[in-house]
């Protein structure tokens, strides 16, 4: 069958466009460097609090009283639990032999994953706003 | 002729018999270590939502924390954490096409290894602090 332009006007690029093998994979990909890169700063801010928090010098309440801090706790948790999730994609992409399996255990863990950010987030607007 | 008996012999170099060069050891604990952070969500929701309900739900989380099984878990998600962050950031520097060349990998295996060692050590100093 011939591509003629007499019986097929799409272009060149149009018809190559979603036949490669990146699909939604380069997203994902991206996705998972673009949150790992938000992630170096937020994990260094979290730990430093939890280690103020444990020495006794800060007291949780007051500690998310700070915008600043409440701010970037949700940011830790959404953006931890999405880079967490991708992440546990592809490492069930790698061992789930079945298709089924690996569909239904993806699902899970994005169920359970954005399960618990909504419920963390949620937790942590209470305590800043009710503080 | 009696069929020949197999023998046992090893084949081609295969991950039960092979010794694992350190830069593989890293690269699977980088998933490990991703893993088990995943699973430390759990211990953060647990903690931030008891604090929403009220002061004996926050105290039983942090008391949980401050148990001897508790700080034993706050090690393994503080090293599996500073190791996931600092290989991480290697992940980074390949992904842009840097450090490939001959002799950075035993470099940047010491550099992971001894920043994720002190990173941990310096935020249990100023826990206990
Ligand atoms: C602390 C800052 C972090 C940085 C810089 C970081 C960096 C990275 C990078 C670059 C990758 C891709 C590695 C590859 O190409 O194979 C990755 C994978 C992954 N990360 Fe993180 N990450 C961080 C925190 C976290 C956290 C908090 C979690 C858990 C909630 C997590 C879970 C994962 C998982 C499950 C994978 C997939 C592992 C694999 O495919 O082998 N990471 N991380």
């Amino acid at each position: 069958m011939s591509n003629s332009s007499a019986t097929n006007l799409r272009s060149p690029l149009g018809r190559a466009r979603g036949l490669g093998s990146a699909k939604e994979g380069l997203h994902h990909w991206w996705a998972q460097r673009i949150t790992a890169v938000a992630m170096v700063p937020l994990t260094l801010w979290f730990v430093y609090s939890v280690a103020s928090l444990a020495s006794g010098r800060m007291d949780f309440d007051l500690w998310l009283l700070s915008p600043i801090n409440a701010a970037a706790l949700v940011l830790f948790i959404v953006v931890g639990v999405h880079h967490g999730v991708i992440g546990l994609q592809v490492v069930l992409e790698d061992y789930v032999p079945t298709h089924l399996a690996r569909t239904v255990s993806i699902l899970l863990v994005k169920l359970i994953g954005y399960g618990l950010a909504t419920v963390a987030v949620i937790s942590t607007l209470i305590v800043t706003l009710g503080g | 002729m009696p069929p020949a008996k197999p023998v046992a012999r090893p084949l081609s170099p295969h991950v039960f018999i092979y010794r694992w060069p350190l830069a593989a050891i890293l690269s699977i604990l980088h998933r490990a270590t991703g893993v088990g952070l995943a699973i430390g969500v759990l211990l953060l929701t647990w903690w931030v939502t008891a604090a929403a309900v009220g002061p004996s739900a926050f105290d039983q989380a942090t008391g949980f924390i401050g148990s001897p099984i508790g700080l034993f878990f706050m090690m393994g998600f503080s090293l599996a954490l500073f190791f996931h962050l600092c290989n991480g950031i290697r992940h980074l520097v390949w992904d842009a096409g840097r450090g490939f060349e001959k002799g950075t990998t035993a470099t940047s295996n010491a550099i992971v290894i001894v920043a994720a060692l002190t990173l941990t050590a310096v935020s249990w100093l100023l826990a206990w602090m």
